[in-house]
């Protein structure tokens, strides 16, 4: 708790800078991601991610020490490449873009891990902490890394700001964009020359391993809560901020754990999260909405039944108990008794020793869902020329999701019949 | 039957277009009318699509050129609009239906600014034509077939050009949107505005277009529509393709032959 607090503070100005690094580092990968993601490139920035580590490991070899420019300048140039190389493969030969991007992943990397591990062999006593790049550390950047990486980020989130109408369009519809003129190759360039400083800024806090993580997970986190892509956006870039955060303090108490990973769990977390919560897009509210749709149906049909029962022995307000009730229709006796209980709730059933019976306004719904059933099947025989024997079936299933206002209109459209196909009534109140 | 006009739309001057090597168009030669509505048709794989794109530069030309109101298309940008088939493009793109028509108003907003109020208000009055105005906050996603037609068509109205290509607008779309849409090429056509459509049905051909582009990888027919919907011309177009020209065609992709490529 203490160590939170001292972070919370920070006092120390290394863990101030560290943290805001961080931040901004995430964040800006967020946004420059969502772009990414909506242009469905996700595994070309895994590939750039991976393919940085030569030019880094170059970088070194060239300046000797942790030059963070040539460092940056290593990084953007194989980072570059790679992704020259797979738009070269997947345009003039059979490989399609896939298979070129597993190629060059792996290539680039496989070569930057040579390459690091000629250096850690090297003797140079400047490389100590070389292999931070792998899996970052965020606590290992020194105020000169977090100048220069923070500065990277701010302006990529301005550029990014100042090119969002011409993104959102490349991203939307590209060919839309060349008739219009504008100068789509540039924006594409400019787009992946922003992707690449994205991820060479974050090598030192998150690692080029996962990277790709910070760039695709928050936009697609995001993309649950929101159908607004500005809004989007902002929500990706306090989901990247919020994980980069995280990382840095776990960063600072426990030293000797690689930040990249720690970040990627935070991120994935508020994933999963948005995956299963979300309203409307997330899978429980969906899975509660469609259990609600279930017991509004297994309603219905009930009051449609005790209406059926109540037409035939003309008392409709007549008391039944279950075994009257599944002796019509086998309905299973748990899911019947709650559905019971539930009418009861609403008002639509009255319960007196085990039995049950239509309140006024149970019997008017009941009414209702039995007209709509019927009219449904007059519609299909009359519209469609299906055989009445065959529109039952079709008829259960949308008396439930009817509005009024279509309700009203299959009325008139139909002239207000008296019977079914079957020659049943049709109830009208 | 292949009728050239003075003081043309479009000029297409002998183009041939190549995929992967192989041609798909040979030698297109022709000439549109100003104001006309304009219907391409032909059977699938015919090259429809790729003949609207070639005139508006999307596809590289092997061979020959285009020139729009007698100018490089690259001069007249502004003036051509172009409504892709509406199945090119992810409708679950984070948009509503008024960023989307907003879209028509970005070449004459140029690089880096944003929309003003006024193009708001274009937009919104496109949307009225288009009957859509009561959907303008609505998801993308949540349209249906017709909806998304005239969400583009209501974007290249928001673009104020001289010449529309539509690329089958009338795909997938809903009775009254067939009409919705037809009524409103014809009130462009009267006010001088060039509208070439790719279309699919020859009964409603008759009725919509009065010039006619018979195509199936090369050019059968253009003219008036009275003098090329007949019945020896349709023949002509739909009677398969010319087998030889495919051979061709198909051994040249084999070989990757580059003898017609421009350098």
């Amino acid at each position: 708790m203490g160590q939170l607090w001292e972070f919370l503070s920070f006092a120390e100005p290394n863990i101030r800078y560290v943290t805001f690094g961080s931040i901004l580092l995430c964040s800006s990968a967020a946004v420059v991601g969502s772009f990414i993601f909506l242009k469905k490139k996700a595994l070309v920035g895994d590939a750039v991610a991976h393919s940085v580590l030569p030019g880094v490991c170059l970088g070194f070899i060239l300046a000797g020490n942790k030059n963070p420019i040539l460092l940056i300048a290593g990084a953007f140039v194989t980072g570059w490449l790679s992704l020259v190389t797979i738009d070269y493969i997947s345009a003039r030969s059979k490989i399609k873009e896939d298979t070129a991007i597993g190629l060059i992943l792996s290539v680039f990397f496989g070569i930057g891990i040579l390459l690091l591990t000629y250096i850690q062999h090297s003797g140079n006593a400047a490389q100590s902490g070389l292999d931070h790049f792998l899996f970052g550390k965020a606590a290992a950047m020194v105020s000169d890394d977090v100048n220069i990486f923070g500065g990277m980020a701010f302006v990529l989130i301005i550029a990014v700001a100042l090119l969002f109408k011409e993104f959102t369009l490349i991203s939307f519809d590209v060919d839309f964009a060349k008739t219009i003129g504008f100068p789509v190759k540039g924006l594409e360039l400019v787009l992946t020359t922003l992707t690449v400083f994205a991820i060479v800024a974050g090598i030192q806090a998150i690692g080029v391993v996962l990277m790709a993580a910070i760039l695709i997970t928050p936009a697609a986190a995001a993309r649950f809560w929101t159908n607004n892509l500005r809004k989007m956006i902002f929500l990706a870039a306090a989901f990247g901020g919020f994980s980069g955060l995280a990382g840095a303090y776990i960063s600072y108490i426990a030293p000797a754990m690689p930040t990249g990973p720690w970040i990627v769990m935070v991120i994935s977390v508020i994933a999963f999260f948005s995956f299963f919560f979300a309203p409307q897009k997330g899978i429980v509210m969906k899975l509660i909405s469609r259990r609600a749709m279930a017991h509004q149906i297994q309603e219905e049909n009930v009051l449609k039944l005790l209406f059926q029962l109540g037409q035939e022995d003309k008392n409709y307000f007549q008391q039944r108990s279950v075994g009257d009730i599944q002796a019509r229709r086998p309905f299973n006796t748990k899911l019947l008794l709650s559905a019971l209980e539930r009418l009861k709730k609403q008002g639509f059933l009255e319960k007196g020793d085990d039995r049950w019976q239509f309140t006024q306004a149970g019997q008017k719904k009941g009414a209702r869902m039995v007209k709509l059933h019927r009219l449904w099947e007059v519609y299909l025989t009359r519209y469609l020329r299906i055989a009445p024997d065959h529109v039952h079936e079709d008829a259960e299933t949308i008396e439930h999701i009817i509005t009024p206002d279509l309700e009203a209109k299959l009325e008139k459209l139909l002239e207000y019949p008296v019977k079914d196909p079957h020659e049943s009534d049709i109830p009208y109140l | 039957m292949i009728q050239q006009v003075e003081d043309p739309a479009v000029e297409v001057h002998d183009l041939t277009v190549t995929y992967h090597k192989k041609p798909v168009l040979w030698d297109i030669d022709l000439t549109l009318p100003r104001g006309a509505i304009i219907g391409i048709i032909g059977p699938n794989g015919a090259g429809k699509s790729t003949l609207i794109k070639s005139m508006m530069n999307l596809i590289p030309h092997s061979s020959g050129y285009v020139r729009i109101f007698d100018s490089n298309i690259d001069e007249v940008r502004p003036q051509v609009s172009y409504v892709p088939q509406k199945e090119s493009v992810d409708w679950d793109f984070p948009a509503s239906v008024m960023d989307v028509v907003l879209m028509g108003r970005y070449a004459r907003l140029g690089l880096f600014k944003r929309p003003r109020k006024a193009d708001r208000e274009v937009a919104l009055d496109c949307l009225k034509k288009v009957g859509m105005e009561a959907y303008k906050s609505r998801q993308i996603a949540q349209l249906s077939g017709g909806q998304q037609q005239r969400v583009f068509l209501a974007r290249a109205l928001a673009q104020e050009a001289e010449i529309y290509f539509m690329d089958e607008p009338f795909a997938g779309v809903d009775a009254a949107t067939e009409k919705a849409i037809i009524g409103l090429l014809r009130e462009m056509s009267e006010k001088g505005k060039t509208v070439v459509v790719i279309h699919h049905d020859i009964q409603s051909a008759l009725e919509y277009f009065n010039w006619i582009v018979l195509l199936n990888m090369r050019l059968v027919a253009s003219g008036p529509t009275q003098e090329t919907l007949i019945p020896s011309l349709l023949e002509e177009t739909y009677g398969g393709k010319l087998t030889l020209l495919a051979e061709v065609g198909n051994l040249m992709h084999k070989k990757e032959f580059t003898g017609r490529d421009k350098r």
